[in-house]
Order: C-alpha cells, then structure tokens, then sequence
C-alpha cells in the first residue's frame, strides 16, 4: 500500500475510532439535562440517583472521546499537510471556533459535573449539566460546519497557483451557513440524539430483563423512549432535506446513492442490492422511478447520473451505495423500533414483553452504526475530493512524510485503540453491573 | 516591531501556549511525581488534585493548535508533517494519560492500579520530554527547503540542544507540579511534596543555567531581538526575580505566592522564547531564507480579523470559566466517593 492509501485508512480508522464516543456525549448530555431538570423539580431521590448514575457512565465516554479526539486535531498537520495549507485559512478557523467555544465550556463544567456534587448548590450543578450538554452541541455545530464546508464551498476565494494555492475566506458567514451545513448539522445532531437514547433504552431494558433497579429502569427507558421517537422521527425530515441538498450540490454522490448512472433519465430507488461498477449495472430490488420523486416530487424526471462525471471524478460507487443503504434501514427500523415502544407502553405492557426488551438491549448498537455508515456515505462519497470540486485527496497529502512513518503509527493506532475498546467495554459493563446506587440520599448540598 | 495583525496573532497563540505551558505543565509535572508517592491513598491524592482540572488545561493544547492551523496554517502544516514521528508519540503518550487518569481507581486490583500509575506517569514524563525536545528544535532551528518543508529526519530532532531543552522543561514542570501538590495536601505527602519542591527548584535552576549559557554561547539569533530593543531586558530580569522568589515564598509558608511565582517564571520563559522568535516562527538552520515568518505562513488578513473578533469574544468566557472552576475546587484535596 502507498502512503497516500495508509494515511487514508488511519485518518478513516481514527475518526470512526473516535466518533463511538462524541455522538454519546451529545446523545447522554441531552438525556442528562431532562433527568436533572426532573430532579430539580420534583426532589424525587429516584432523579437524583439516576442523573448520577449516567454522570458515571458520562464521564467515562468523555475521558475516552478527548482522549482519542486529540488526535483528530494533530492529524490534519501531520498526514495532511497540503491539504492544511490549502484550507488552514477557512477550516482552520472553524476549528479554533471550536476549541475557544465549545472545548473550554464542555471541559470546565464537565470538572462541576463530575466532582462538584458536594461543592456547588444543585441549581449551579443543574447549569452545569446544562453548559456541557451545549458545549457538546457547539462542539458538533462547528466540525460539522468545517466538515460541511469542505463538501459545499461557500464564502471563499482561491489565491495563488501551484503548491501557493489556497482558499481564503471573503465572507465568514456565507462559508459558516455554506449550503449543507444546517441539514447537516441537524443530520448529525439527530444521529446523536438517537445514539444517546438507544443506550439508555438498552441498559434499562437489560436491567427490567434481569429484574433489578426496576423503578430506575421503567423510568429511564420512559425519557430516553421520547427523546428517541422524536429523534428518529425528525431525522427522516432531516434525511431526506439532506439528500435533496447532495442532489444539488453534489450530484455524483448523489448518483452513487443509488448506484444511478444513465445520465438524465429517471432514476430508480433501490431497497437493496449490488452495484457492478465496471458494466454500471445494479442488482438488486427495486422501486422505479422513486429517486426521481423524492429528489424533484416527479417519478419521471430525470436525475444527474454518474455518465456525466469522468470515471475518474466518480466515488467509489458501491461502497457509498452499500452505506447509504445500511443508514436508511437503520433509521427506518429505529423508526419501527421507537414507535412499537410507545404502542406498548401506551398499552402498559412495554415491561413484560420479554422478546421485545431483548431487541431493546442489542438497539443499542443501531444508532453506532448508522452513525458510522452515515459518515462513510458522506466522506467516500465526496471522493476524489476532500474538497469538493477544488482540492483532490491525492493532492492533500503531506510531503515529508513516508510510508514507514505511516506504517507505524497505524500499527500503533491499532494495537492502542483495540485495547482501549476492550477497556472501555469492560469498564462500562462494570458500571452497569454495579448499576445506580438508589439508597444514597440527595447528599446535603453547599448553600 | 509594529503592532498590526500578524504581530497580534503571534502574542496570542504564544499566549494560548504560555497558558497550556502554566496549567498543564503543573499537571504534567504532578505525573512525572506520581511515583514517587508511595501509597494507594497518596497516589491517589496526587490524581485528585488535577482530578477537576487536567482535562481543561490540556484544552489550551487543542485550541493553541487550532489558531495555529487558522492564523498561520504553514506553521501548522510544516511542524505538524516534518515532525511525524515525534507528534504521534506525543499523541500516544497524551492518549495514555488521559485514559491512566480515568482507568485507574475504576478497579481494586494492585496489578491493575500499578500498570496505570506507571501509564500515568511515564505518560507525563514522555510528553513533557517531546514538548520540550520540540521546543528546543524550533529555538535552535531545523533545515526548511524552498517550499518550507521540513528536509531533516526524525533522529535529526533528537539533538543535544533539544534534548537540553526537554529535560530543562522536565525541571520546570517538576518544580511548579510540586509546589501544587504543596498547596492542595497536608500531613505526611506535604512534608514529602516539600521535599519534591525543593529539589525539584535545585535542579530546574542548574538546567536553567546551563540552557542560558549555551543558548548564549551557540544560538545568537535568540538575542538578536534583545539586543537591539534593550529595554525588553527587563524579561529575563523579570524571570530570574521570579525564579528567585519561589523558594524565598516556600521557606515563608506562603506556598500559594510561591505558585504565583512558578506561573509567573514559566509564562517569562514563555515570553522570553517569544521575543527571540519574533518575527520567526520556524527558524530555519542552514538557509535562514527559508524561514517561515509571521508574514509568509500567516492566513490572509480578512481571517486573522474575523479570528481576533472569535477570540475577543471567546476568550474573556474562558478565563471566567477557568477561574470558576479552580475556585470551586480551592482548598486541600479529599478522596471522596466519586473521586479518581
């Protein structure tokens, strides 16, 4: 493999690596402001013991997000250097945004959260809870922007020629609202928001299968079961605004989608299948004519296929084709999932259903790889470029930097984050074993 | 010098690393320390101190290396590649602390508190080590061609003023991580902390020493600035008086101006390689032509004004949130229920 496919495979293992742990932090900080705002309205122990349940579990994923997100920011220099002195001018500036705006908030208050029960009113504690929740979202809002930008450009101007050349920013705001960053934004924000309330769900209904903390767990699964039907079915809005806004702006990712390649014909919906991309055929179940209507509401209008495109500034058809598929069926069963929930618990028999609080358990796992497919989807499907349209990934590469340097580091990259998922699996599973300590009073708060 | 927006952004990523510098180096100098108490509960104690607090100073690293990525993006990109090798084990040894903190105390087993206090501190030894060693390439210089791509290799970096550099910055990481665990115990890891001070003071100050003189002696640009601008003397004035007065402080009992003191000495070897580097950012050595400048790797003006605008508004939240927060935790460290 050459250097350029090494630091291709690490940036995409470190990242993936990584965003186990950020889509829960959002997903548990959302959770966490409910469960607290509960307690401060009510003073009921039961909100008390179970906000501090899930600040454990919390700052565990936390540790482990800073953890392997430090390296996300090294990475950009390291790997890509071309590429940061192409973009340092316009995404540069989204990532400083994002350290001075969101990184400070999170890991001031999170210090409140974590260790300040005893020190700080439960008011202040409360704001806290509050401030690292936003702190995670502002977090989410800013590298989704400069993630955004880097697939819509807007706002900027090219300079200089050659190795010189870079994108400078004319207008800050225009580059901020670029076209795909609100969808995206939300996209994200929903990916997170389901992340969170599918593992709340999953632990409680590991407890209720089990016959322990029962109070705790009909409770928890009743919040995380809201927030995960609303976010599941806010991102089926969001999916398809986001799909329309590939389709008009990057119309090859678009076409890969579906495996679409008759340029300006109709194009069909796949539920699933098989794209054989040397004859450009797709086997596999169809539905005709459906891109067509989601994309312009007409069955017979034609859509951009991947003919228009060179073969060379086409993705990698079936590997985008394979995750976009893998997303939407996930997101479609959370659907499903979610709402079969409330029918049950509207009908008051959610707790008995045996079968059920099983499937409940391994859901857990559906929003994490939705998540992760969904992000294959829209890297890969913006190749050849890391920006579209301006800068090709083969061009972004850093110079001085050699295939055995790579080799190494991914090597290590491997062996570290292997072992720091077990430690991270078996950690959590200790927590949830030891389950939320229900007899410990409110203990007295500071004045 | 004329104050314009170039000369603004690199006193305020200098100040960003002076900040990280003077937060994270006390917890980096707590995990080079961590050893050297021997008991789970002194050990634990020594965690707790920066418990609240390591996660926010180490932001300063992320957010000093983003608005260099912004402000001067070739700086970014030519430090960042040409120092591959140095950058991941820095990374590595970042990422193991940071999990050694967390993973520590979440199991009773000797075995597994021993490997993660030895992770934890072998971990801050390391880092400390390449911040320095990276430090002391950029003061001394490293070879940059024409298209201001590092041209040495990863040994290269390993030199004798760079690894100078590393272990001096060991010493005063040390020092001011000693004098912390002072102020935030008592009993018998006080009287021990004292103890660490104290040496640690003595050997920072002979590496101190040494670093000066061959700093003098084989890398004259780092004066040049001085020289010409003799009233920017008063900095190392400054720093030497701040050095002093640490243990002067700690032989009073008054252990939290002798911190003062230690922050105060590290931001002045902050601002000291600061005004030696100006208007350089990356020195190159041979072929000082090839240079990367506060003018040639800088963004365009239109991004340094929007990012002072972000940093204008951004910073004064910071500085209330950090202040906030150390002064919610005051006072002697506890192990409580929830601790580390």
């Amino acid at each position: 493999m050459d250097v350029l496919t090494l630091s291709r495979l690490q940036f995409a293992f470190t990242i993936g690596f990584h965003y186990i742990f950020p889509v829960l932090s959002v997903g548990l900080g959302l959770l966490l402001v409910v469960m607290e705002a509960l307690y401060l309205k009510t003073r009921l122990p039961l909100y008390h013991a179970m906000t501090r349940f899930w600040v454990k579990v919390f700052g565990l994923v936390f540790a482990l997000g800073v953890a392997t997100g430090i390296v996300m920011e090294f990475q950009f220099g390291t790997n890509w250097s071309a590429y940061s002195r192409y973009v340092g001018d316009v995404f540069g500036s989204a990532l400083a945004a994002e350290g001075i705006f969101a990184f400070f908030l999170e890991s001031g208050f999170l210090a409140i959260l974590l260790f300040g029960w005893n020190k700080v009113g439960p008011k202040l504690h409360f704001f806290s809870t509050v401030m690292v929740a936003l702190g995670a979202h502002f977090s989410a809002i800013w590298i989704v922007v400069a993630n955004s930008w880097q697939q819509t450009p807007a706002g900027h101007h090219i300079v200089g020629t050659g190795t010189a050349m870079r994108a400078e920013i004319v207008d800050f705001w225009e580059m901020v609202l670029n076209p795909s960053s609100l969808d995206r934004v939300w996209h994200v924000f929903m990916g997170c928001w389901q992340a969170g309330a599918f593992f709340v769900i999953s632990v409680s209904a590991w407890y209720l299968l089990r016959k322990r903390h029962h109070e705790f767990a009909r409770v928890s699964m009743k919040i995380a079961l809201v927030v995960a039907v609303i976010a599941s079915m806010l991102q089926l809005v969001s999916g398809h605004s986001s799909a329309q806004n590939v389709a008009e702006f990057q119309p090859a990712k678009l076409a890969a989608f579906e495996g679409h390649y008759a340029t300006d014909a109709p194009a069909d919906m796949y539920l699933f299948g098989w794209v054989d991309e040397s004859s450009g055929v797709v086997h596999g179940l169809k539905l005709p004519g459906m891109l067509s209507f989601l994309v312009h509401g007409d069955a017979g209008a034609p859509v951009t296929g991947l003919q228009s495109f060179p073969p060379e500034l086409r993705p990698p058809v079936n590997i985008v084709f394979q995750a976009y598929h893998l997303m939407v069926a996930i997101g479609l069963l959370l659907i499903a999932i979610s709402c079969l929930g409330l029918l049950f618990w509207w009908r008051k028999t959610l707790f008995d259903r045996r079968r059920f609080l099983w499937l409940l358990v391994a859901s857990v796992l559906l929003p994490q790889v939705a998540n992760q497919v969904g992000w294959i989807t829209a890297e890969v499907g913006r190749q050849p470029y890391t920006v579209y349209g301006l800068l090709k990934t083969s061009e972004s590469l850093s110079q001085v930097v050699t295939r055995g340097q790579v080799m190494i580091s991914i090597i290590a990259f491997g062996l570290i984050y292997v072992m720091l998922f077990v430690l991270f699996i078996y950690l959590l599973n200790e927590k949830i074993q030891a389950g939320p300590d229900e007899q410990v009073e409110p203990e007295r708060h500071r004045a | 010098m004329n104050l314009d927006l170039n000369t603004i952004w690199f006193i305020v990523i200098g100040a960003l690393f002076a900040g990280y510098a003077i937060l994270d180096g006390f917890d980096l100098g707590v995990g080079a320390l961590h050893l050297f108490a021997r008991t789970d509960v002194e050990r634990r104690l020594m965690l707790n101190s920066i418990g609240p607090v390591w996660d926010g100073n180490e932001v300063w690293l992320v957010t000093g290396g983003g608005a260099l990525f912004a402000a001067f993006p070739e700086v970014y990109a030519t430090v960042f590649s040409g120092f591959y090798m140095a950058f991941m084990l820095l990374l590595f040894a970042l990422i193991f602390r940071a999990v050694a903190i967390e993973f520590r105390s979440k199991r009773p087993g000797t075995k597994w508190r021993a490997a993660w206090d030895i992770s934890f501190s072998v971990a801050s030894i390391v880092s400390t080590l390449l911040i320095g060693i990276a430090l002391g390439n950029i003061v001394y210089g490293i070879p940059l061609d024409t298209g201001h791509e590092f041209a040495g290799s990863f040994l290269s970096l390993l030199n004798p003023y760079a690894l100078l550099m590393g272990v001096t910055t060991l010493g005063l990481f040390v020092m001011h991580g000693a004098i912390y665990i002072v102020i935030k115990t008592e009993g018998e890891l006080n009287v021990k902390a004292r103890l660490w001070a104290r040496n640690g003071i003595i050997f920072f100050v002979l590496m101190y020493t040494v670093t000066t003189m061959v700093t003098l002696l084989y890398v004259p640009h780092m004066t040049e600035y001085i020289r010409v601008h003799p009233v920017l003397f008063a900095v190392p004035v400054l720093n030497v008086l701040a050095i002093a007065n640490i243990p002067r402080q700690l032989h009073h009992g008054r252990e939290f101006r002798a911190f003062l003191s230690s922050c105060a000495a590290v931001f002045a070897l902050l601002a000291l390689f600061g005004i030696g580097m100006y208007p350089d950012m990356v020195y190159s050595s041979p072929s000082a032509e090839n240079s990367l400048t506060i003018y040639n790797a800088a963004s365009s003006v239109q991004t340094l004004r929007i990012m002072l605008i972000i940093a204008a508004m951004g910073m004064p939240l910071v500085l209330a949130y950090t202040i906030s927060v150390y002064w919610i935790f005051r006072g002697k460290v506890k192990v409580e229920p929830h601790s580390y």
